[in-house]
C-alpha cells in the first residue's frame, strides 16, 4: 500500500519538523523574554551597559564590563589549560591505550562529567583555594612584580576559578575527542603506515583528518565554562574587577546572576541581572557562530583526497 | 465503557468534595532567609497543634519575597530590610510589616597566632571595610585592644557575595557611624563593595574568614553560635563593649519602643542603652491589610497571635531574640486591622 506508506512518511516528518521548530522558538522566545526585561536599562544605558565599569545596585549605576571580562577571561584560560590535557587523554585512550585499561580510563573521566558543580565547589574551597594561595606566596619576588601575578595572596582570585573551570572541562572536551578519533576511517592510519609513517606521524594523520570535531570538542568545553556557576562563584572571590591578574579576585557573569537575583528588589537592579543574561546569551551565540565559521572553512579548506591528507602530515 | 466513565467522574467528585469538607487550609508564603530556622520551626509547631493548617514558606530571598507578595503570588511575604515607600506604592494594595524575631550581625575574623578577643569599634569597622586600614597592626585597632600583641598581617575583607539581608543590616550599621561609608556606599543589599572578596552565604563567608589567615568578615550570630566560630564585641552609642547575645540584642530592640513608627520601619543599629548591641535588626513579615482570600486570612492572623505570644519563646533556643513586649502589643493592634472577612 504505497499510499498508506508515503502518508505514515508525511505525518512523521511533519511530527519530527515540530520537533525541530520548537528549539528554534524556544530560543526565539528567549531571546525575546531577555530582551523585553531588560529594556529599562537598554534604554537607560545603551552600550555603556558593555563597557562601563561600575556595578552599584544601591546608586542605579551598572556597567558589566567587568563580568564580561571575567567570563571571558576564566574561559579562556580553562580552555588553555584543559584542551591539551583533554587532547592527550583523548589520543592516549583512542589510538596508544591496552585494550585492558581503556574501559576503566573511559568510565573515569566520564565520571568526572557526572560530578555535580557544587561539590567541584566545595573541594575548590577546602582544597584547592589553600593549595594556590600556598603556590602563590612561595612565588618569587620577582615574578611577583609581573601585572599578571600582581596583588596580594589569598588563594580565591582568578587563578583558583581557572583552574577548577578546567577539571570541569575536560572530561567534556576529551570524550568528544576520542569518539571523533575513533571515527576516522583505519584506511587513514593504514595509508600513513603505507607510505613509511611512523605511530607519531599515523596519529598526526589521523588528527588532521578529524580537526574539526577536535575543534567542535574544544568548542563545547568553551561553552561549558562560560555558563559554568557555582564551582566558580565559590573560588573566585567575586569582586567585579577589570585586571590581567590571576591572583585578583573577578567576577563572571553566571556569578552576579546567581547571587543578586534572589534579592534583587529593585526594578532597574532587576532590568540589569536580566540584560546580564542577555550578554552571556549574545556572547555565547557568538562563540557558536565564531566556531562554525571557523570549523566550515576548516572542512572547505580539505577537500583533497584522503591521502593527500595523510601525505601532507607525514611530510610535515 | 460510558458506566465505567460514570464511576470515574463520581470518584473524583467524592474525593474533591471530600477535600473541601476537610477545611484544609494551605498557605504559601516566601522571603528572607535569615529567619528562616525560626520560622520553619513555628509553622512546624503550629501545624502539630492545628493539623488542618499547612503553611509553606520558600526562603529564596528577601527580593523575592517584595516580588512575590508584590505579584500575589505568595499570601505573604518575608524581609529582613523593610520596604521601601516606591516598593510599598508600586504593590496593588497596602502592606503591613510586622517584626517578627530579632537578629545580630557579628564581626568575624582570622589572624594568626592572636587568641586575645579583639574589640572593635563602629568606625573602625567602617575603615575597614571601607579599604583604609589595611593592616592588622594599624594604631586603630591598637588603639582598641591595649595588650594585644598584632601582627602586621594585610587585612582581608570579606563580604557577602549575594544580596543578603545580613549584608543590609551591616552596611546599615556602618552608615550610621561613619559619614564616609554613608556618601561612597550607602545602604543596600547588595553594595559596591570598595575592598575586599566575596563569599557565598553565611558559609561562603566564614570559610574564606577561617582559611584565610588575616581576614575579617560579618555573619548572622545564629550562624557563629551553632559553628562556634569565634567574635567580638563592638562599641556602642554609649561606649561599652558588648558582645552579641539574645540579651543583648534585645536591649537594643527595647530602646526601640518608645520611637516605634507607625509602620514599623525601624532600624535598630546603633542603638542607646549601655547594654544595647548595635548591629541588631528586626526582621518582618509582610502581609497585605485587605487579603483577596478571607478564609486564609483568618487561619494567618490566628497564627500570627500565637507567633507574636507563645511562639516568641521558641526565639532564644535558635538564637534570635525575643520582641520586647512593648513591640508585641503594639503589633496586636495592627493585626486587628487585617480583614478576615
Amino acid at each position: 500500500m504505497p499510499q498508506t506508506r508515503t502518508s505514515g512518511d508525511l505525518g512523521f516528518r511533519i511530527g519530527t519538523g515540530l520537533f525541530g521548530f520548537v528549539v528554534i522558538a524556544i530560543v526565539g522566545m528567549i531571546a525575546f523574554e531577555l530582551t523585553r526585561q531588560s529594556l529599562p536599562t537598554i534604554q537607560k544605558f545603551g552600550l555603556n551597559f558593555w563597557r562601563t565599569q561600575t556595578w552599584d545596585p544601591i546608586a542605579g549605576q551598572f556597567g558589566a564590563l567587568p563580568f564580561i571580562w571575567g567570563t571571558l577571561y576564566s574561559s579562556i584560560l580553562a580552555l588553555a589549560i584543559a584542551a591539551p590535557i583533554a587532547l592527550g587523554i583523548a589520543v592516549f585512550i583512542a589510538e596508544l591505550c591496552p585494550g585492558r585499561i581503556q574501559r576503566p580510563l573511559v568510565f573515569l573521566t566520564e565520571l568526572l562529567a557526572a560530578i555535580p558543580s557544587i561539590v567541584y565547589g566545595l573541594w575548590g574551597v577546602f582544597v584547592l583555594v589553600p593549595a594556590v594561595r600556598a603556590l602563590e606566596t612561595s612565588m618569587p619576588e620577582v615574578l611577583r612584580r609581573l601585572p599578571i601575578f600582581s596583588g596580594p595572596a589569598r588563594g580565591v582570585g582568578m587563578l583558583s576559578a581557572a583552574l577548577i573551570l578546567a577539571i570541569m572541562v575536560v572530561p567534556f572536551t576529551s570524550s568528544v575527542a576520542r569518539e571523533v578519533l575513533k571515527s576516522v576511517p583505519n584506511t587513514q592510519r593504514e595509508g600513513a603506515y603505507a607510505l613509511g609513517a611512523t605511530r607519531l606521524e599515523a596519529i598526526r594523520a589521523a588528527l588532521f583528518y578529524a580537526r574539526t570535531g577536535i575543534l567542535g570538542a574544544v568548542m563545547l568545553g568553551f561553552g561549558r565554562a562560560l555558563g559554568e556557576t557555582m564551582a566558580v562563584t565559590m573560588v573566585i572571590g567575586n569582586d567585579p574587577n577589570v585586571t590581567a591578574s590571576l591572583f585578583a579576585p573577578q567576577y563572571t557573569m553566571a556569578a552576579v546572576l546567581a547571587n543578586e537575583f534572589s534579592e534583587a528588589a529593585d526594578p532597574l537592579h532587576l532590568s540589569a541581572l536580566v540584560e546580564i543574561g542577555l550578554v552571556l546569551f549574545t556572547i555565547t551565540l557568538i562563540v557558536n557562530l565564531l566556531s562554525r565559521l571557523l570549523i566550515w572553512s576548516m572542512a572547505r579548506s580539505a577537500r583533497g583526497p584522503a591521502v593527500a591528507t595523510a601525505t601532507q602530515a607525514a611530510a610535515a | 465503557m460510558k458506566s465505567k466513565l460514570l464511576v470515574t467522574t463520581g470518584c473524583v467528585v467524592a474525593l474533591v468534595a471530600g477535600t473541601a469538607a476537610q477545611q484544609r487550609a494551605l498557605i504559601n508564603g516566601a522571603g528572607a532567609t535569615f529567619p528562616n530556622p525560626i520560622y520553619s520551626k513555628w509553622f512546624d509547631e503550629y501545624h502539630k497543634m492545628h493539623p488542618d493548617v499547612a503553611i509553606n514558606y520558600q526562603s529564596v530571598g528577601s527580593g523575592a519575597g517584595i516580588r512575590q507578595i508584590t505579584s500575589q503570588t505568595v499570601f505573604f511575604g518575608a524581609t529582613d530590610g523593610p520596604m521601601t515607600s516606591e516598593q510599598l506604592l508600586a504593590a496593588p494594595g497596602k502592606i503591613f510589616h510586622f517584626p517578627t524575631v530579632l537578629g545580630a550581625v557579628v564581626p568575624v575574623y582570622n589572624i594568626p597566632n592572636v587568641r586575645a578577643e579583639l574589640k572593635f569599634s563602629g568606625p573602625l569597622l567602617a575603615d575597614i571595610f571601607l579599604g583604609k586600614v589595611t593592616k592588622w597592626n594599624d594604631p586603630a585597632i591598637a588603639k582598641l585592644n591595649a595588650g594585644a600583641t598584632l601582627p602586621a598581617t594585610d587585612i582581608t575583607v570579606v563580604h557577602r557575595s549575594d544580596g543578603s539581608g545580613t549584608t543590609y543590616i551591616w552596611v546599615d550599621y556602618l552608615a550610621k557611624v561613619s559619614p564616609e561609608w554613608k556618601n561612597k556606599v550607602g545602604v543596600g543589599q547588595s553594595p559596591n563593595w570598595p575592598a575586599g572578596i566575596g563569599g557565598k552565604g553565611n558559609e561562603g563567608v566564614s570559610g574564606l574568614v577561617t582559611q584565610t589567615p588575616g581576614a575579617i568578615g560579618y555573619v548572622e550570630l545564629i550562624y557563629a553560635l551553632q559553628n562556634k566560630i569565634s567574635y567580638g564585641p563592638v562599641q556602642n552609642m554609649a561606649g561599652e563593649f558588648v558582645k552579641a547575645t539574645v540579651e543583648s540584642v534585645t536591649a537594643a530592640a527595647a530602646e526601640a519602643v518608645a520611637k516605634m513608627p507607625p509602620d514599623f520601619r525601624v532600624s535598630i543599629t546603633n542603638a542607646p542603652g549601655k547594654s544595647a548591641y548595635p548591629i541588631s535588626s528586626f526582621t518582618w513579615l509582610l502581609l497585605y491589610e485587605n487579603p483577596k482570600d478571607k478564609a486564609q486570612s483568618k487561619v494567618m492572623v490566628d497564627f500570627m497571635k500565637w507567633a507574636l505570644g507563645d511562639g516568641q519563646k521558641l526565639a532564644a533556643g535558635l538564637g534570635y531574640a525575643p520582641l520586647p513586649d512593648g513591640v508585641v502589643k503594639l503589633e496586636l493592634a495592627q493585626l486587628a486591622k487585617v480583614k478576615v472577612s
